[in-house]
């Protein structure tokens, strides 16, 4: 069955959440992510909107993290500071982001892109619930388009914590112990961070992409796992379900760009 | 991170002199309803530190930032906390000729609607240097909601360590002096007015939301003075049958006005969902400034009140149709 790169980069974020975890999600990908795994592997799979909404039985894709969608059926609408020191505490397993910019350690840019801090050349919202996020959550999902103005060795802005300068940094910063980036997933290519440097390497290339695709696109040094290998396509049961199931509307599926 | 934050601090965070203001606020149960011309008139001035509830389009004071357009307020300090739609409103007071609406901005989240995009006409005011900006997150601008609601200057939190969002920000780095845990101090931010729409209010101002409260609960509580609007009054005996459900006290509040479809383009939980076409087409005629202008002229600066725009957006029919959408419904022919 024929997918395209977005059902591809669902597919394998849906992989990665284990059942009965929690997962705080944005609207967009992260959302289809986490109901595709709900309807496949992970059905106790806990999904968390910084507004306030807990454990919602999603009817249709949220436009916004503070909408009526968000605590649809929920078990509980509460507030934003009572779902952020859910993740403070140490109760929230995943969360996902993205941004216009990354660095090798999964630092992320979401605040501006040229000029100065007062006059940026590209004003964008900055850190909303996402600095928090990265800072709290045990495993960081981040979930991207890929080219090398994106994947750049050195940010315009940190606004999001990912490791940081490498090993040891976000420790020493004061972050909490053991949290940081887990996954980064394109339309290229899953990779992971090498334990040692906490550098981003590759981890799988998607089917029909090869490795110096991958580097071309990137504006950094990228390793490889040892074990690197051919991502997994979606199987004919995730295309379904995405397509019929999780966004029929073709919300997230169909968008451009 | 060898610098200390380079931020400037837009709002006192000493906490006696919060309570000095709170202890001259009347206590008196009387009857606050006001039109929004009137609240808005009475409560907000140059100058002042604004707060808007809700989350952005979701459960927000629409009305009250149009009539804030309106009588060309100026020079306001914001608290961008996922700010979507009313920052978008606001920033139509700057670079449109009036003067100049938002001069300091703390930001966690501006200039987008989520996944809408982005705000041309935001990002012109953003770009174009003349609103002084600091930088902080969602949970950090509610946690220094928090401790204004608690009364005290500060709270510790473990967020925008070791980032540039922290460096750009007024907050602190400090140690527990209990573990040594490095830890960011934040400030308490007392507002000097917020506006929030909820579901119902009685006279005095005893409020009830349903849905997600966001970051209210604290925001009520830290502001020097609060407008209420509502979707719709409800007699005090039914706040006092069921105490339980009250969410916002009336000594926290200066002014309650009753606007029906209040948080109109945006979603009200359980009321109505948001209305995407005219946030679309928004977004679309702010590329061109002229147009934006004729724009807001036609919905806002031009516009007597709150329902003449809302007259202008389809009135009734298209609230019905919202409300079906909000319970997922088919529409009806």
């Amino acid at each position: 069955m024929s997918y395209t790169p977005i059902e591809l980069m669902i597919a394998c974020a849906s992989r990665v959440l284990e059942d009965g975890r929690t997962v705080a999600v944005g609207t967009g990908l992260p959302c289809a992510a986490a109901m595709l795994a709900q309807k496949t592997h992970a059905p106790n799979l806990v999904i968390c909107f910084e507004a306030g909404g807990v454990a919602p039985q999603l009817p249709t894709m949220p436009i916004s993290v503070g909408d009526s969608r968000t605590f649809h059926r929920a078990v509980m609408a509460t507030s934003m500071a009572d779902v952020m020191q859910f993740c403070q505490r140490g109760m929230m397993d995943y969360t996902f982001l993205s941004g216009a910019q990354i660095d090798p350690y999964g630092n992320l840019n979401s605040t501006r892109i040229g000029g100065t801090h007062q006059k940026p050349k590209v004003r964008l919202p900055g850190s909303g619930g996402a600095c928090d996020l990265a800072s709290f959550c045990w495993r960081t999902l981040i979930v991207m388009r890929h080219d090398a103005k994106k994947f750049v060795e050195k940010l315009d802005f940190l606004t999001s914590p990912g490791y940081l300068t490498g090993p040891g940094a976000r420790e020493a910063a004061g972050l909490p112990k053991g949290t940081g980036p887990y996954r980064v997933i394109t339309e290229l290519a899953i990779f992971d961070f090498h334990p040692d440097t906490c550098r981003m390497r590759v981890l799988s290339v998607h089917p029909g992409i090869t490795l110096a695709q991958v580097r071309s696109a990137t504006g950094f040094q990228l390793a490889e796992a040892e074990s690197m290998q051919e991502t997994a396509k979606p199987t004919e049961e995730e295309l379904r379900l995405l397509r019929k199931e999780v966004d029929p509307a073709g919300y997230i599926l169909r968008r451009a760009g | 991170m060898s610098d200390s934050p380079t931020g400037r601090l837009f709002a006192d965070p000493d906490a006696d002199r919060a309570r000095a203001g709170f202890a001259r606020l009347p206590r008196a149960l009387v009857d606050k309803r006001m039109s929004v011309t009137e609240a808005v008139s009475r409560c907000i001035r140059d100058g002042d530190y604004l707060a808007i509830g809700g989350f952005g389009i979701n459960r927000i004071p629409t009305a009250i930032v149009h009539e804030i357009l309106r009588q060309k307020k100026q020079n306001l300090s914001f608290a961008g906390h996922t700010s979507t739609h009313d920052f978008q409103l606001l920033c139509a007071g700057n670079l449109t000729g009036r003067g100049q609406t938002l001069a300091r901005v703390d930001i966690a989240y501006v200039v987008g609607l989520e996944a809408r995009g982005l705000s041309p006409h935001a990002r012109r005011v953003m770009e174009s240097g003349t609103v002084e900006i600091c930088e902080w997150t969602n949970y950090a601008l509610a946690v220094r909601l928090q401790a204004a609601a608690m009364g005290v200057p500060f709270l510790p939190a473990r967020t925008m360590l070791g980032t540039d969002t922290l460096q750009e920000s007024a907050a602190k780095v400090i140690r527990c002096p209990f573990t040594d845990q490095q830890l960011v101090a934040l400030p308490a931010l007392y507002p000097d007015v917020a506006a929030i729409h909820v579901h119902e209010a009685d006279i005095f101002g005893n409020c009830r939301l349903r849905g997600v409260s966001v970051a209210d609960i604290e925001l009520a509580r830290a502001s020097k003075r609060l407008i209420i609007t509502c979707e719709r009054l409800i007699p005090h005996e039914e706040i006092i049958r069921e105490p339980h459900l009250t969410v916002i006290p009336f000594f926290c509040v200066e002014a309650v006005c009753e606007v029906p479809f209040g948080s109109f383009p945006g979603n009200m939980p359980g009321e109505y969902f948001s209305d995407e076409t005219h946030l679309r087409k928004w977004l679309t005629v702010e590329k061109d400034p002229e147009a934006h202008l004729q724009f807001l002229e036609e919905h806002i600066f031009g516009v007597p009140n709150f329902d003449v725009y809302l007259e202008k957006c389809g009135g009734l029919p298209r609230l019905r149709e919202l409300r079906s959408q909000e319970f997922l419904l088919s529409s009806v022919k």
